[in-house]
């Protein structure tokens, strides 16, 4: 018996997805082709644009599907050709990583934006910026003031690119409302397939193509389009927007979950929990419990759960979030991020939460008992 | 009236994805669905397992190492990030890139790039047949030529260029030789080694694996150095960073292998299904033109130009056969090729060309079916043609 909880990692397929991903494995086409099984395949592509597009409040002709959340930053942030970027400090290594130069946008302690300083920033300067902030952060779930963000943007001609990677399917995401001329949207985080993603731009805002080739996707990322893959992601968000009420039922097990941490450890400190955080996301550090030894006990008690992001696991860095938010060191490198799914049950919670008691209590009494030799 | 089967001869565009394919990528979907960067954890480890074996699959076709081989989302990403990755991330002075004018889109726009960057680039011409010079080449690469990119298999034409002599006349003048292998790789026998190819770009859904998957052959050679075109979490070296999709990466190792097991028979196959096809269609009607080498080329390929038929009249005449009217990528345009301009086809014979795509799943019936059509097509047009120009005199 095994409990999955690293969602924010990645998450299963759902079946809507898998259902029109296995069809469409059995069907060949190129979109370009002209031919009928190309413009078959074509209106595979074209309705899951619809159906990405509808569900975040975009127009479909905005929608630029890409091989994933890392592709789509990086075409937002080079293609969007600004000079100046202003990134936030809690961004994913995919957003930092892409704008070397860029200023930084400082976090407080709870792990939301620093609005002020944004505003601060931009004032200084006449340059056209690109300002980058994503909608909630992947270690410890907090959902960021974007619309505000992209007001504050707005004022001073600057353009908002927005990293809704973990936020599309768990919150209610609407492009218009939030104001954002750019968002980034993956699909294998919301129960669609690996290797799709999208970009989604507003009307009006110019993009260099990072990819080029072919004219596909009206010249803003060439290559042949992954059929099977787009549609299933379109399905996946479709089935995802249409259910997002278990949501509700996830951050009752999610609460639970830091209740009964908080009750077994009255140390833990639980990163975010006075700001709004997606239902999903408990990430929460113990001193003298590194990260490591967590997640490997976990794992051999048949849970998963993950030290900070899954593409810096393999490293030992604390995690640049935490260090945002003013976490020393030490307790950056004892904390871990659990992450449900739509489909994680009080099982799955009891698992964790026995698990993880049980090795805290080891730990303490091997402590104490070497403070007493 | 005859069957209205539909017939799917469009295998340079895309192939269907092997059903064993298939059945290799479907765990990966459900029960092991792992990240495969998250290997500290069992899910993880068992998706990463899965994509250290896929990679040891691709680089098992072309002779490379596990360690050689990138995971892309195709072999677009690919052929940009050999090309553009190498003119940046390599620490020497040279600024001279050679091409040929018959490279897909995605090769000329990347090296179209460089050229705005300053570089020199030269486009080598081909024959009639398709073919680059030899002597051309050795001319045009000096000792400041950074990189020769000549296309492996041409995927119009199907022509086959020499790698191996190609590769000798880069590695004597020191230049780096990338290839863009999408319609060669699991066709026609590659080795990275014996070819002295330093790049090679391979699609997925070119070799019967998925769409959206691809992978970048990178020399282990300090004289290769490619910088990544993303930037994120370090994944593939740092050379594509990005979660590599564990499922799509299973499938395209599969395919490779199974590629690797299949190909001898299979071009055989193929020849003789594609010879007979055009044999019965020259018989058939005059003014059948074979479009590139006669000997050169995939065994699956078949260019032909139908003379005074423009192609679109012919595709739209049967249009339960999928065949294609120059590249996929560029079908929606009304541009004719640039491939078979630079064959020296007129125009009329550029947009009177044919490209008919036979695959592992094409059988004879289907093949047979096919000339029928065409050939049906072929008369009925040019008797309506006819008639129309004696109407209008």
């Amino acid at each position: 018996m095994s409990a999955y909880l690293d969602y924010n990692a990645t998450a299963p397929l759902r079946p809507e997805a898998a259902e029109i991903m296995t069809r469409l494995l059995a069907e060949t086409g190129n979109g370009s082709s002209v031919h009928g099984a190309g413009r078959r395949a074509r209106a595979h592509v074209e309705t899951a644009r619809e159906q990405v597009a509808g569900a975040l409040g975009a127009a479909p002709a905005g929608v630029v599907f890409t091989s994933g959340g890392t592709e789509a930053n990086n075409l937002a942030i080079k293609g969007a050709g600004r000079k100046r970027l202003l990134v936030s400090a809690i961004e994913h290594p995919s957003v930092l990583e892409a704008a070397p130069g860029a200023e930084i946008i400082p976090a407080d302690g709870d792990g939301v934006v620093d609005l002020a300083a944004l505003e601060a920033l931009l004032a200084g300067h006449d340059a056209p910026a690109l300002v980058s902030i994503m909608l909630a952060n992947n270690e410890t779930g907090v959902v960021q003031p974007v619309a505000a963000a992209a007001e504050i943007a707005r004022r001073h001609g600057a353009l908002l690119h927005t990293d809704a990677v973990q936020a599309a399917g768990k919150l209610p995401v609407d492009m218009v409302w939030l104001g954002a001329d750019m968002m980034t949207v993956s699909s294998h985080k919301l129960g669609g397939p690996q290797g799709v993603g999208a970009l989604i731009v507003r009307d009006g805002v110019g993009l260099e193509p990072q990819i080029r080739g072919g004219g596909q996707e009206r010249g803003h990322r060439a290559g042949t389009e992954n059929v099977p893959g787009i549609a299933a992601f379109g399905a996946a968000l479709d089935a995802a927007c249409t259910s997002m009420a278990c949501y509700d039922a996830v951050e009752e097990l999610r609460d639970d979950m830091e209740l009964r941490i908080g009750a077994a450890a009255p140390e833990a400190v639980f990163f975010g929990a006075r700001a709004e955080r997606l239902p999903n996301t408990l990430c929460f550090g113990v001193r003298g419990l590194p990260s490591e030894t967590q997640v490997i006990s976990l794992d051999l008690a048949g849970v998963m759960v993950s030290a900070g992001s899954a593409c810096s696991s393999g490293k030992v860095e604390p995690s640049h979030v935490l260090a945002a938010m003013g976490a020393p060191d030490d307790l950056a490198q004892s904390s871990i991020r659990v992450s449900l799914g739509w489909d994680s049950t009080e099982d799955d919670v009891q698992a964790f939460v026995s698990a993880w008691s049980e090795l805290h209590g080891r730990t303490r009494a091997a402590a104490a008992q070497a403070s007493a030799a | 009236m005859n069957q209205r089967q539909r017939i799917y001869l469009d295998n340079q565009a895309t192939t269907p994805t092997d059903p064993r394919v298939v059945e290799a990528m479907l765990p990966y979907f459900s029960g092991k669905f792992g990240n495969p960067h998250s290997d500290s954890h069992a899910f993880g480890a068992e998706a990463s397992g899965a994509v250290e074996a896929a990679r040891a699959q691709v680089a098992g076709l072309i002779g490379a190492l596990p360690r050689e081989i990138f995971f892309t989302s195709g072999a677009t990403e690919s052929n940009n990030i050999a090309i553009k990755g190498l003119a940046s991330g390599r620490r020497n002075t040279r600024r001279h890139v050679v091409t040929c004018v018959t490279e897909h889109l995605c090769v000329l726009n990347s090296v179209l790039e460089l050229d705005d960057q300053g570089f020199d680039v030269t486009y080598l011409p081909v024959d009639a047949e398709g073919m680059i010079d030899l002597d051309e080449l050795r001319a045009a690469v000096t000792g400041d030529t950074l990189l020769v990119s000549v296309m492996a298999v041409q995927n119009e034409v199907g022509v086959i260029q020499p790698m191996a002599e190609i590769g000798a006349i880069c590695r004597a003048a020191g230049a780096c030789l990338h290839t863009d292998a999408a319609q060669a790789a699991g066709k026609i026998p590659l080795d990275v080694g014996e070819m002295n190819i330093d790049l090679l770009s391979i699609s997925g859904h070119k070799l019967y694996g998925p769409m959206g998957v691809g992978a970048l052959y990178k020399r282990e050679d300090s004289g290769v150095r490619v910088a990544p075109i993303f930037s994120g979490g370090g994944q593939e070296q740092g050379v594509r960073p990005g979660t590599v999709p564990a499922p799509l990466a299973v499938g395209i190792g599969a395919a490779c292998a199974i590629a690797a097991e299949e190909m001898a028979g299979e071009a055989n196959r193929l020849r003789l299904l594609r010879d007979g096809l055009l044999r019965r269609i020259t018989e058939a009607v005059p003014g059948i033109k074979l479009n590139g080498h006669g000997e050169n080329r995939i065994a699956g390929n078949l260019n032909i130009s139908v003379e005074g038929l423009p192609a679109d009249a012919m595709m739209a005449a049967m249009p339960d056969i999928a065949v294609s009217s120059g590249s996929a990528c560029s079908s929606a345009e009304s541009e004719s090729s640039h491939v078979l301009r630079s064959l020296g086809l007129t125009d009329e014979q550029a947009e009177g060309s044919l490209r008919i795509g036979l695959g592992r799943f094409t059988t004879a019936e289907e093949t047979k079916i096919a000339g029928d059509r065409l050939i049906e097509a072929i008369t009925q047009l040019r008797k309506r043609g006819a008639a129309n120009s004696v109407a209008a005199e």
